[in-house]
This record gives C-alpha cells, structure tokens and sequence, in this order.
C-alpha cells in the first residue's frame, strides 16, 4: 500500500510511533545495534521522509532527488525503518538487520540498501559527503537539497569543523545538519565527557544558520525544516534538543542503551510504551 | 648493439644510460607538474572533471586548472579529511574528483575518509598525491610519503597507479578518469628524467617491460624506474643481460608480467622509494611465492625514516641508486645456483 506523502503533522506522529516500534523490533531481534540515538533521532527522520524531502522509492537513485546522509551511522536502524515505511524495500528485509547476506549492515551501505544515499559509520564523515552533494548540486544547478543527521558525540569530531568552515565558505544554502542534541554518547555523558557547549554558538561563529527546536515536538520540526529550505546565502544546522532512548522509559537518558539491544521481555515493554504514546 | 634491447625508451635517453648521465643531461620534470598539465587537457574534454586541493595547488600547479575552471576548482584550505569525504559525496552525483594533496596526507592524515568514505563504497574518486616517497627531497620525512603505497594498497577495491615519469603520468591521469572506482595516483615532487613519450603504451593493471633481458628482471616503478634502467645499463658492460619492466600500477599487480619475468630469467630486484614493507617488494613477492619462487631481492626505502636532503643524494645514501640495484641484481643471479 502506498504511502500518502506529504503527511499531515498528526499522520507524521502516527508515523514516528510506527517506525519507533521498527527499531525496537528490529534490534530485539538482531540481538545487537544502537537503539538509544535511533529513538532520539526518529522524529525528525520521520518528517523528513514523509514530508519534507522530494523522493521517489520507486526511482532510488533520480538525480533530482533530496539527498539524505545519518552521519551518525550507528543510528541506521531509524533510516532502515523510515526507508521500508516509505516504500524502498519489502519490511520483511528489517528483520534480517545485521545477518549475513542482509541487505542491512550495521552500519549504512549505500551499495547494498536501496535509498541510503551515502555509507556512513566511521563518525565525522558523513557530513563532509552532504557539503560534496551540495557542492555538486551547486555547480550543476540542480535545486535538491541535502540532509545531514550528526551526534553531539560527533561534533567532538576535528573534521566536523572542517565542514562548518566549508560549508560557509561556499555559502550552501542547500545543505542543511540537524544535530541530534540527545545529550549522551557511547561512554558517558557528552558534556561531561568532551564538552560541546556552547553549541549554538560555535555554528552561529562560523557563519551558520542556526535554529534551535524541540527535537521530538513534530510542529517545530516540521516547522525548522520548510523554514531551512528558504534560507539564503548561508547553511543552516537544526539545533535538535533530543532525549537519546526517547519513548522508551528505562532507556530514556541511560547511555548504556547507546550500543545494546533489548531482551524480549524489555522489548516487548518498549513496544507497549511507544504504542501508548501515540497520537 | 643493446639499443634493440630497449622498448619505449626515448632514443636520446639510452646513450645517457651507461654512462651515468642520466640524471645531469636527459630532460627532467617534477610529475606532479605533469599531472597539473594533463588534468587541464582532462578538463577541456570531460565537464565531470573537478579538482579539489588542499592549500597546495600552487606547488602542484592545480591552480592553473582553478584559473582555467574556477567554477570546477574547490580549495578546502588545510583540510583533507573535509576534502577526502567530500569527494566521495561529489562523486555520487556523477562528478569525477580529483583530490589532490601530498602522499602523507592523503595517505595518513585522511585514510579514514578514504577507506571508509571512498574505497567501501567503491566511489569514482581519483586520489592525487604529490611528493611519493623521498622525493620530497629537501622537506624531510614529515613530507616524504613512504608509506602511501603500501598503505593504499592495504584498502580493499583499491588501484594504485604510479608513472614513472612526466608522459606516463599524464597517461596515468587521464586513464583514471576512464576507470570506474577509486584511483590513487602518485607523483613526484622533485624532478625525474623523462624516459618515455605519449605513444607509451598506458594500461592501468598492464606492467610494461622496457628492456628486453635473460639474467634476472628488475621490477621497477615510479622514481626508480630510471634508476633500474641506468643499473640495467651498467650491468649490460659487464656482460649480464637484464629485463627491466615499469610495473607503473601497484594494484592489481600484473601477475602474468612478473611470473612471466620469473620463468625466463629467474631472479627478481624490485625498486621502490616506498617503506620495504607491504609495497612493491611485497606484492611481487607474494605473487612470486605463490606461482613461481625465485631468488630476490627488493631495493627500497629500509627501516627508517630518511632525512633532508637533494633527492638523489637520499636515493644513494638511503640504498636505492642505482648501484644498489646493480649489486643487488649480482646477488640474485648468484643465488639462482
């Protein structure tokens, strides 16, 4: 059945709830990935792909197309999810997460997933590719725009500052990062492990767009992304406060749930409580 | 009587060869200046050609291809993880970049990117490193890309392509753009003697064999391509008959060229600037271990990290001259018993 796109902010809710409950089950049944920033970073995900970018599942590769790149790559399991609602791939494939001969890897293969856009995993890269995509959309004008999910984490990345720099040099105004500010990386805290503070202003001094929003609240988001699209001169970061594990109570703010996968029992409570948080 | 033996070699360039003047009399250019030559004529020909830099244009001489194509030109400034990775993005729009910076940098400073970012996912990304091996003389080893070779040649889907002079670099530089995936070319920064013309028969993955020899073969690429021609020559008075082939692409290794060479002559030399480990010398023996072992014997960058100097006067202090490779071709052929 195909999928009404653009959504309606309460379909994208409805949305966000279906793919939450994806990457739990997924990841149950993978007995492995990173549930805690795919939770964090679904919402926004969800409004990308079902109502802001200009896709076409049934044409992955149109070269007009919106690209999108999860920099954060260990977050896949959202992408996965969002790509199969939205038509890339059969659902059945999301059980098969990180098995051998899977289409999905543990972290994106954009040469075996039909509609990731740009392999990702080894952090701080990512973003660099979206600055290349948008370079090129430049120079071909060509009027697609590119997408890119970092980490707070991430940011603790030197490259992602070659990319700040970059990315206003040549004023790309068709480049647009969404920070997922969850707050938490692999082993503790972010701010207390690498501070990044104060974030908004180190993109505001280096000439950046910047916007801050609830991460998780769907009218902001929707809101910050049609809003990015119209800025000129200059990229633009979406500053997005998250809570890494959102939706799931004993993951919510727990950094352990950064890199582990849930046991039945503690999935199947996660699927009751996302399901309670539908709209 | 031994010019017959020679194939492609310039007709000039031969007499300089046993005399010892090859590297005082014969033309010389730093490749890389080739490279930024042959990538202007790619430009005019092919408008997916782009060229990224990395603050080092005006020493490759890719800002004239800025100046030529400002719209096609991209300076990242001192940045070549930023530049690596985003060429990678670029090229999955169809472009075809080349990112060009020094061999330590692209090699090291940004492997990451080009592992992850380039190599995995098999991208059209053409990698252009100057100053391979020691032949940034003067600047010392914090410039001297010694590794780079072998490095490169670790990643899977890797091609790694080296011409020995200013022709076949250009050919190198223009057959990569032909070749689907990723393209680590290397070039040097101080001069080298040119050796061939533009009709020298470029193949990426085809070793050439530019002397004709029965006694042993000596496995050359890069920089040390003229210095094995002037070893072989030197040889050739004293009565041993030598092949010397340009193995001008590291990967994949021409593996019919080198089983070929062990069969008929029975002793391999190979000749690099790169570090002893995981280059040349290692991939030849690999080849030779597996299909037909054959004493041999690999001339290259030892242990050690080399220092400031005149490139040459490295090359000899360093053991890579040509002397080196004479007297390490005599060990082989002794060996073969």
């Amino acid at each position: 059945m195909a999928t009404q796109v653009p959504m309606s902010v309460e379909e994208l809710k409805q949305m966000a709830v279906t793919i939450r409950c994806d990457i739990i089950e997924m990841i149950a049944k993978a007995q492995a990935g990173h549930p805690g920033g795919s939770l964090s970073a679904a919402d926004v995900v969800t409004a990308l792909y079902f109502r802001i970018m200009r896709l076409d599942p049934e044409n992955p590769d149109w070269p007009d197309r919106d690209r999108f790149i999860l920099s954060k790559g260990h977050a896949c399991p959202v992408w996965y999810a969002a790509l199969a609602e939205r038509g890339y791939f059969d659902k059945s494939h999301l059980g098969t997460l990180r098995r051998l001969n899977s289409i999905l890897q543990g972290h994106p293969d954009m040469r075996k997933t039909p509609g990731i856009d740009m392999t990702a995993g080894s952090l701080g890269q990512g973003m660099s590719a979206g600055l290349g995509m948008a370079l090129s959309g430049k120079l071909r004008k060509k009027d697609y725009h590119v997408w890119v999910i970092i980490g707070d984490g991430e940011m603790q990345e030197g490259a992602i500052w070659e990319s700040a720099m970059a990315a206003a040099k040549w004023k790309l105004d068709n480049l647009t990062y969404i920070l997922d500010r969850n707050h938490l990386q692999n082993d503790y805290c972010v701010d207390t492990e690498m501070p990044i503070e104060p974030v908004a202003d180190k993109w505001r001094a280096f000439n950046w767009n910047v916007m801050e929003i609830d991460g998780h609240d769907m009218e902001q988001i929707v809101e910050a992304l049609e809003t990015a699209k119209t800025i000129k001169g200059r990229p633009t970061i979406i500053i997005a406060e998250t809570v890494k594990g959102k939706g799931v109570s004993y993951m919510e703010n727990v950094a352990e749930w950064h890199g582990k996968a849930p046991c039945q029992e503690e999935a199947e409570q996660a699927l009751v409580e996302i399901r309670e948080c539908a709209p | 009587m031994n010019e017959n033996k020679y194939h492609h070699v310039r007709p000039e360039v031969i007499p300089l060869l046993a005399s010892g003047e090859l590297f005082t009399k014969a033309e010389q250019q730093a490749t890389r200046y080739s490279y930024a030559e042959a990538i202007i004529e790619l430009g005019e020909r092919n408008p997916d050609v782009v060229v990224l830099n990395a603050d080092v244009s005006k020493s490759v001489h890719t800002n004239k291809f800025a100046e030529k194509f400002p719209e096609r030109e991209f300076n990242f400034g001192v940045a070549e993880q930023n530049m690596m990775a985003a060429a990678a993005g670029m090229a999955t729009t169809g472009l075809i970049p080349y990112a060009t910076t020094y061999a330590v940098f692209a090699s090291m400073r940004a492997l990451d990117q080009v592992r992850n970012s380039i190599h995995y996912p098999r991208l059209n990304v053409k990698i252009a490193a100057s100053h391979g091996g020691i032949t940034p003389g003067p600047d010392g080893p914090t410039h001297q890309g010694q590794e780079d070779l072998s490095l490169i040649r670790a990643i899977a889907h890797s091609t790694i392509v080296a011409g020995a002079d200013s022709p076949t670099v250009k050919l190198a530089t223009w057959a990569a753009a032909e070749y689907e995936g990723p393209v680590y070319l290397s070039f040097t920064r101080d001069p080298v003697p040119i050796l061939f013309d533009l009709d020298y028969p470029f193949e990426i993955g085809k070793a050439v064999t530019i002397r004709d020899g029965t006694d042993a073969t000596i496995i050359a690429i890069r920089d040390m391509v003229s210095q094995s021609l002037v070893a072989a020559a030197q040889l050739a008075e004293k009565g041993l008959d030598v092949r010397v082939i340009d193995c001008h692409t590291l990967k994949p290794i021409d593996v019919e060229a080198i089983v070929q060479a062990a069969k008929e002559t029975g002793a391999i030399v190979t000749a690099e600037s790169n570090i002893k480990f995981g280059g040349l010398g290692g991939a030849v023996a690999e080849v030779l271990v597996e299909n037909y072992p054959v004493p041999m014997k690999r001339i290259a960058m030892r242990d050690s990290f080399a220092e400031s100097g005149q490139y040459l006067e490295i090359v000899k202090k360093y053991g890579m001259s040509a002397d080196h490779i004479a007297d390490a071709v005599r060990e082989v052929i002794a060996r073969k018993g």
